[in-house]
């Protein structure tokens, strides 16, 4: 065990950080990958791959991914900020990319090949787009002379558009949902809160007129006889055959029909095999981190760790209900994984990322230590 | 703010600019306070994010709750059905452990039309073996893309090995708990029946139901029948079985339309045997729903004719007002507006309680009655249960047919069985009442002991008044119309009655439905016998008469002769000496 009495690089951080919410997310991924064991194999079988070939590559992936989540909450706030932009304007690179030079997979450029390995970069674009927001936001807060309301501005059509083009309709959406959430968060008038509100509401119907995929999906979800449900369907039968137990697993059938078993729809096979009661459970996972979080993110005292610790809350939190909210049909049908649990070693990375910005942020911090440079405010307008 | 925070930089509108810009100054502040970000509220809608996620989550866990015990549609009835336990029900045996009702495992096919790649050759295989089966809504049921349907329930080991054979893709096999009653008629009215789904439908069966089985199944906590444990009736499968022979044989040498007989234990207010003829098989309960197939004991409601005078006999000395050597004047017909009440047997003179009862004297029971006044008789009747619905566990009940202005001509009606209609139990329970000692006791088909009984018993009369009622249904046995059912031995006791019934809104001369009600044995009762005969018919053998002594007593007494052994009624080679002391003492009628 580490020493309160030392002084140590681990001993501070041990002693520093959210032990329960580091415990949640490690749990997470356990669970993620016993899952896998249920969804994995036939979607495994059906594309010709060996049989645990999804479970092993996640098994993996698993211990850089965790060794990345740990590095990275050992940083501080300003080496974040800087790793983020990194991070952000490489994604955004490989994004623009993997739309000019990657290969088309069911309809859509995501993926792109580096170096031998396929990434999806716009995976690791999430979490950096977040740090980079919060940090433009509380920067505009403090100092309102600089153009930093400008950059959150920006940042956002700088971000969907490509993938817009890709064209990625869940991802848009997500974080299109989160930079608004946060701006929510960093204090925008309740004028512009209905305002955007609003705006959203027309996009919405723009899109349902303008793009036809949505539009089907939508219709499908408000009309079930409507065209073909057959995804939504086998996900309910699942949770049916499943009941409260679960079939136990390796005994779920259901899964061998149900597209996308291994990231879309876990949760449904998890359901027929595990049962209903150990979703229950996943659900609590879930919302203990997003609650835990935010109560955290509203007892820090600093502007920009505040706003970031909600903005990765709020993505992880919006991706986990949104997915599993599509699994038992209160959503329409919408590609959006389960943190941790879906199988995808970008997207796996790219939460290990998130969780350890969660993790770094979280820590508890004297507060001389939050503005390493002294700042004296300067009355505006003066 | 009452805490300081850092990052609140923004100014405070120095005092002296607001008043200075006028209406474009504020207008201008306003605009600014739009675009303010203001980072202090910050923590507030954290906290609404928090309350927003919350709402989430609540949301997915109440839909997984709601998808949990979710019914309903074809989902559910493939649940129900693909868990091999079906709905699994616990045994029903007899008083001794005989095995009354029970689970056995069969076979269903089914098939998943979405998976059937040829439906029309589908077809053809199945109903080759299957040959009743209507081949052109089994193709349009197969043609769709659903994910299950049932080809036919339970199947015979046979026919599964054939369609195995067949190979079609898409057809499979469930194992199911179906219901079999080993002992076919034996108790059927008792037992009910449960349908293909192994829910019950009628009788205990369905009384089992209600006993919270089907929740507990529904949330998946039963899984074997093995979990159950048996349900233990009151009922003697021996006693049942005889005495459903008996009323056969009875119901054809009458002619009767239906016959039912009851057998009451009057210490523990267990029904010992219940049948009614005619009765269906509930292996096969497609009959069990017709008319003539009712429970006659438990549904059927029935003016029980002269076998309720007892009941009017005994308020008349429980009320203190008459004892057993009180007279009543039956010289002349009593006289209502245009109706008259004669006696069957008129004696035309002065006579005293257990005349009265031996003779069955309607006019000695109606001045009975009308003596002691309309409330008095009332209330008696609805202290003896006759009033209200009986409610036993049977599901399958029937209130009886009370007149709705009772005057004075319906009191000496009912005072001797007519203008009344009850279920034959619920006269069975005042009328074991009436002999027990006193308590009145509710039916039960479930096994209990006399302890538990006394429990939940009222007392209705006197131990006197009871020992008032043996000794004149012995007396009656000795004496009057009950004679062919006094079995030697047995020391038996009973009342008969004879019914006109109501056909086409009169009643009819000569159409009658004949009741008797038994006790044995008569000194120290135990069991009550009730047998009723619809419609008997004369025979040569009854000299032309149809009255409840020529048919429904001596069958009783076949009944009695046969199952007094299984019924623990030990013979008795000598008559009891002083069976009924205070009798003797009062020194009534009869006991010289």
């Amino acid at each position: 065990m580490v020493s309160r009495a030392q002084r140590s690089l681990v001993g501070d951080w041990w002693w520093t950080i959210d032990r329960s919410l580091l415990a949640a997310l490690c749990g997470l991924m356990v669970i993620g990958l016993v899952m896998l064991m249920g969804g994995g194999p036939p979607v495994a079988s059906r594309i010709g791959l060996s049989t645990f070939h999804f479970v092993e590559r996640q098994a993996l992936f698993l211990l850089p991914a965790l060794l990345l989540l740990v590095i990275i909450s050992f940083l501080d706030a300003r080496l974040i900020r800087r790793l983020a932009l990194f991070v952000y304007c490489a994604g955004m690179v490989l994004v623009v990319a993997a739309i000019q030079y990657g290969p088309e997979i069911k309809g859509a450029h995501r993926w792109i090949s580096l170096m031998g390995v396929s990434i999806q970069p716009s995976e690791f674009v999430k979490p950096a787009f977040v740090i980079l927001t919060a940090w433009a936001f509380s920067e505009a807060a403090r100092r309102p002379d600089l153009p930093a309301v400008w950059i959150a501005f920006a940042l956002l059509p700088l971000t969907i558009t490509p993938l817009i083009l890709q064209p990625d309709f869940g991802q848009t959406m997500l974080i299109t949902a989160v930079w608004a959430g946060m701006f929510f968060i960093a204090g925008l008038h309740w004028f512009w809160v209905m305002g955007l509100g609003g705006i959203g509401v027309i996009g919405i119907i723009g899109a349902y007129n303008l793009l036809p995929h949505v539009r089907e999906r939508i219709t499908r979800f408000l009309d079930s006889d409507a065209g073909d449900t057959f995804q939504v369907d086998m996900a309910l039968e699942s949770f049916a055959r499943g009941g409260w137990l679960g079939r136990g697993p390796g005994e779920g059938t259901v899964k061998r029909v149900l597209p996308d078993a291994h990231t879309d729809f876990i949760f449904a096979v998890t359901a027929e095999e595990f049962g209903i009661a150990v979703c229950l459970v996943i659900v609590v996972i879930y919302a203990f981190i997003v609650l835990r979080g935010l109560l955290l993110a509203g007892r820090n005292e600093d502007a920009f760790s505040r706003l970031a610790v909600s903005g990765l809350l709020l993505m992880f939190g919006l991706q986990a209900t949104i997915n599993m909210m599509v699994n038992v049909n209160l959503l329409p049908a919408k590609g959006m994984t389960l943190p941790f649990i879906s199988y995808g070693g970008s997207s796996l990375f790219s939460l290990a990322l998130a969780a350890g910005f969660l993790i770094a942020l979280t820590r508890k911090r004297p507060r001389a230590r939050l503005q390493p440079r002294a700042y004296v405010p300067r009355p505006a307008g003066a | 703010m009452s805490t300081p925070d850092r990052d609140q930089t923004e100014p405070t509108q120095s005092p002296d600019e607001a008043p200075s810009r006028g209406l474009i100054g504020g207008l201008v502040a306003g605009l600014r306070e739009l675009f303010r970000l203001r980072g202090d509220k910050g923590r507030a809608r954290i906290g609404l994010a928090a309350f927003a996620f919350t709402i989430l989550f609540a949301a997915l866990a109440g839909r997984l709750v709601q998808l949990g015990i979710d019914t309903g549609g074809e989902e559910t009835m493939r649940r129900a059905s693909v868990s091999s336990l079906g709905t699994a029900r616990p045994d029903i045996v007899d008083r001794n452990g005989e095995i009354l009702a029970t689970d056995v495992m069969s076979y269903s096919v089914f098939a998943e039309p979405r998976n059937i790649i040829d439906p029309d050759e589908a077809t053809e295989l199945l109903t080759a073996v299957f040959t009743d089966l209507d081949a052109r809504r089994l193709r349009d049921r197969l043609s769709t893309d659903r994910g299950f349907i049932w080809v036919k329930r339970e199947i015979s080991p046979r026919q599964r090995a054939e369609v195995h054979r067949l190979g079609i893709p898409g057809v499979g096999f469930l194992p199911e708990h179906k219901r079999v009653y080993p002992n076919g008629f034996a108790a059927a009215h008792v037992l009910g029946y449960a349908n293909v789904d192994n829910e019950g439908i009628a009788g205990i069966e369905k009384w089992i139901d209600g006993q919270g089985l089907q929740d507990l199944e529904g949330v998946g906590l039963l899984k074997t029948a093995a979990d159950l444990a048996p349900v233990e009736l009151s009922v003697d499968l021996r006693v049942q079985h005889a005495m459903r022979d008996e009323l056969l044989k009875a119901k054809k040498e009458f002619r009767a339309i239906a016959a039912a007989g009851l057998v009451l234990d009057v210490r523990t207010g267990e029904v010992v045997a219940l049948v009614s003829l005619p009765d269906f098989d509930p292996n096969n309960p497609v009959d069990a729903q017709k008319d003539e197939n009712i429970n006659r004991i438990n549904v059927g409601v029935y003016e029980m004719g002269s076998t309720l005078k007892a009941l009017t006999v005994a308020m008349a000395l429980d009320s203190q007002k008459f004892n057993i050597n009180s007279t009543f004047d039956a010289r002349a017909p009593l006289q209502f507006g245009r109706q008259r009440i004669r006696d069957y047997r008129g004696q035309n003179r002065v006579l005293n309680v257990p005349e009265v009862f031996v003779h069955s004297s309607n006019i000695g029971t109606a001045r009975m009655a009308l003596e002691l006044g309309i409330e008095h008789h009332r209330e008696f009747l609805r202290r003896t249960g006759q009033l209200e619905r009986l409610r036993t566990e049977l599901p399958e009940n029937a209130a009886p047919l009370v007149p709705r202005r009772w005057t004075e001509v319906n009191t000496a009606t009912i005072a001797f069985g007519h203008g009344l209609a009850m279920a034959p139990l619920q006269a069975a329970m005042a009328t074991a009442a009436l002999v027990n000692g006193g308590y009145l006791i509710t039916p039960t088909f479930l096994k209990r002991s006399e302890d538990q009984a006394r429990r939940n018993a009222t007392r209705v009369i006197t131990e006197e008044t009871s020992e008032a009622m043996r000794y004149m249904m012995r007396l009656n046995a000795e004496r009057g119309s009950a004679g062919n059912s006094s079995i030697a031995g047995f020391y038996v006791g009973g009342k008969t009655g004879s019914a006109q019934k109501v056909v086409n809104g009169r009643y009819a001369e000569g159409v009658l439905l004949t009741t008797f009600f038994a006790v044995a044995p008569a000194d120290d009762p135990r069991y009550l016998f009730l047998t009723i005969l619809d419609e008997p018919k004369a025979t040569p053998n009854t000299h032309g008469f149809n009255t409840a002594g020529w048919n429904a007593a001596p069958t009783t007494g076949n009944i009695i002769k046969r199952t007094a052994h299984l019924l623990d009624i030990p013979p008795r080679f000598n008559p009891p000496e002083q069976p009924f002391p205070l009798m003797t003492r009062l020194g009534a009628w009869g006991t010289q």
